[in-house]
């Protein structure tokens, strides 16, 4: 059906006061998200249209049954947040703030590690598995529920393949933006078996990037672990050395984490490269999988 | 964000890390004075954000003042190329002094995110003064490294277990180990991305001596470091990209003649390759942000018209909670406030879409529409191929 979330997952929203937070958890709440709680310090005892808000999280967990966190907080307090939720026992944390330094991210991915919780972003628009849960800012309408699953370092090149399938007739079983920084939560190599192992998902669509080493690692899980055809496409072959391409992780430092090593990676895999953005989608169809 | 070596020697003189007596200076009167009160031989380094200053001829060794006069003015106001430059160069704007330090041997000593193991990497190898990217791929097993726990940081053992590894003297291992630790504490407290001392020296006594420094710090810690901050060298960027950051935009300039705005950097990125696929070369990078508003892209545009190699225009937006029509105003709002002699074409896609193209078609301006990602690459090829 999906992986990660689903019509059960029960979500609170830390900063459900701030005007993003707001916003986003109206919208969440329309497509269909089950939000059963908010989190501001100091904010405990107020509504945000009808949503009880708490002090802490560990409160909000206690009183609500919550299992799965969404924040939304600014860069300088975003990494404290996280680790409050997982401390408090969520499962899942889904954390989009953008500027979160990348030395604060070390040891939130270790304290995390430690305490078994998992972790999507930071720096992405979240994840959905259409017709049941969004967590994340992400238009819902452009979705529609089916059988690939999406993992992606990027956002709007997601809302774009997803366009590509959706306008096609092929839906969605989950799309997992991993985020665009440098450290992150869990990564392609991490997710990608969530995805064999997720009956109603029958292909794969993976979306990389410039930077770091994260397709290289999932092409070695691919080629020993994943049955289900991959379509992959790496954003930045164009992109100079040693610059920064808006998100902190796509650089190219010395001659490592270029597209040419990424794409030999995927096609050693076996994975079905795409050349040109324009055709992720078609690549994925032509693999047999009409709507 | 970087600093120049002359900054970063300061920052280890706090920092407890060994460096020469050095003078910062940016005339050479100054340098001569300079030169003189340290003592000769001097060593008169230019300071610009590029390596390989060595190779292009902006290191010198002076033993006298009148060698120090000549190496200044030679150096000071004229750019320096290096293979990290482009082929106009860095501008040389200021000098650093320093004592000549006699060496007995040179080590590398860097720090760096490791990102597939999600902490820092400590490396280390015999073999100073050498282009670490370039050791790693063609010898590994010369850089020797250390991980840290997060839990627990660097820990003394593993500062020493590498200094021993590099095959030095007990009592050098521990003053190299004490460089490693100082180092590392400085790279958590100014959150770095990248510390590097090329070469460490090894005097003939056994003393450690950082001879080059080199520091990045993590653009995204900055706002806890107003000290660093304070550093950074305009003049070392371009101003079109200082024009952009001022406005929260990330651009690039790139060196091809289609410009690209886009909001996004996936899409981005994804946007210039498509330009070069449909045989033409991305004048920038232009990433106007995932939730870009009217006004952003405005601006965007405006960055992008500036760049007087352009000669076409690549709008690619995905609409998304921001609708369509909104972000087709700001198009053509910013297509009304200035003369534009380039095609543009326009590819929207989203929430509200038919009114966005709408807003396009009735604006009276000369838009070329893209339906898809595939017919905007393909009126891209057209433009350039119909271009002088």
């Amino acid at each position: 059906m999906s992986i990660l979330i689903d019509e059960a997952t029960r979500v609170l929203v830390q900063g459900i006061t701030g005007n993003e937070g707001r916003f986003h958890t109206r919208q969440m709440v329309e497509y269909g998200t089950r939000i059963v709680a908010g989190v501001t310090p100091g904010k405990g005892g107020q509504e945000v249209d009808g949503i009880p808000v708490f002090d802490t999280v560990a409160d909000a967990v206690d009183e609500t049954g919550a299992n799965a966190s969404i924040l939304f907080v600014p860069p300088a307090f975003a990494a404290d947040a996280i680790m409050e939720a997982a401390e408090a026992g969520a499962d899942l944390v889904v954390c989009l703030t953008e500027g979160i330094p990348v030395h604060d991210m070390i040891s939130v991915r270790r304290y995390l590690d430690l305490l078994g919780t998992r972790l999507i972003g930071p720096n992405t628009p979240g994840l959905i598995s259409p017709g049941m849960c969004k967590l994340g800012v992400m238009a819902g309408y452009i979705h529609r529920p089916g059988p690939i699953g999406i993992l992606s370092r990027s956002g709007t090149l997601t809302y774009e393949v997803v366009h590509q399938l959706t306008t096609s007739g092929v839906g969605q079983s989950t799309c997992v933006g991993i985020g665009g920084d440098q450290i992150t939560g869990l990564s392609f190599a991490e997710l990608l078996p969530m995805f064999e192992a997720d009956p109603e998902t029958t292909g794969i669509i993976l979306i990389g990037e410039i930077g770091g080493s994260a397709e290289e690692e999932a092409a070695t899980v691919i080629a020993d672990r994943i049955t289900k055809p991959v379509v992959g496409f790496i954003a930045g072959r164009t992109a100079p050395r040693g610059r920064r391409m808006g998100h902190a992780g796509a650089i190219i430092t010395g001659g490592s984490g270029t597209a040419s090593t990424k794409i030999s990676a995927f096609r050693e895999a076996g994975v079905i490269v795409a050349e040109s953005p324009a055709e992720i989608g078609a690549r994925m169809i032509a693999a047999g999988f009409e709507a | 964000m970087r600093i120049h070596e002359y900054q970063a020697k300061r920052l280890f003189a706090e920092a407890g890390i060994p460096v020469a007596p050095c003078r910062v200076v940016t005339s050479s009167e100054d340098a001569v004075v300079a030169a003189e009160e340290l003592g000769f031989p001097v060593v008169v380094k230019a300071q610009i954000h590029a390596g390989g200053r060595g190779k292009g001829g902006g290191v010198s060794l002076a033993s006298s003042s009148d060698e120090v006069r000549g190496v200044a003015e030679r150096l000071l106001g004229h750019p320096l190329v290096t293979h990290q430059t482009d082929s106009s160069g860095r501008k040389v704007h200021t000098l650093l002094v320093e004592r000549a330090t006699s060496i007995a041997s040179e080590l590398y000593l860097g720090m760096t995110i490791d990102r597939s193991r999600r902490t820092i990497a400590v490396m280390a190898s015999r073999s100073g003064g050498i282009d670490i990217e370039e050791t790693v791929k063609e010898d590994p097993d010369a850089v020797l490294k250390e991980w840290v726990e997060p839990v627990v940081g660097l820990r003394p053992f593993q500062a020493f277990r590498l200094a021993l590894r590099l095959g030095l003297t007990t009592a050098t291992a521990r003053a190299v180990a004490k460089v490693v630790l100082a180092l590392y504490r400085l790279f958590c407290e100014k959150d770095c991305t990248l510390a590097e001392i090329n070469p460490l020296a090894i005097t003939p006594e056994g003393e450690a001596v950082a001879i080059d420094a080199k520091m990045t710090f993590d653009d995204n810690g900055l706002f806890r470091h107003p000290e660093v901050r304070e550093m950074r060298d305009l003049r070392e960027e371009d101003p079109l990209e200082i024009e952009a950051t001022s406005i929260n935009l990330n651009y690039i300039k790139l060196d091809g003649n289609v410009g690209c705005l886009v909001n996004g950097a996936g899409l981005a990125m994804a946007t210039m390759d498509l330009i070069k696929l449909a045989g033409a070369e991305p004048a920038n990078f232009l990433d106007v942000g995932g939730g870009a508003t009217a006004e952003m892209i405005e601006k965007g545009f405006a960055i992008l018209i500036g760049d007087p190699d352009v000669r076409a225009v690549l709008i690619n937006i995905f609409g998304g909670i921001l609708r369509c029509d909104v972000l087709a105003e700001g198009v053509v709002a910013a297509a009304r406030k200035r003369r534009i002699d380039v095609p543009v074409i326009v590819r929207l896609e989203g929430t509200h879409v038919e009114a966005g193209r709408e807003i396009l078609a009735s604006s009276g301006l000369a838009f070329r529409n893209a339906e898809d990602l595939k017919q905007a690459a393909s009126l891209v090829a057209a433009a350039v191929e119909a271009s002088p």
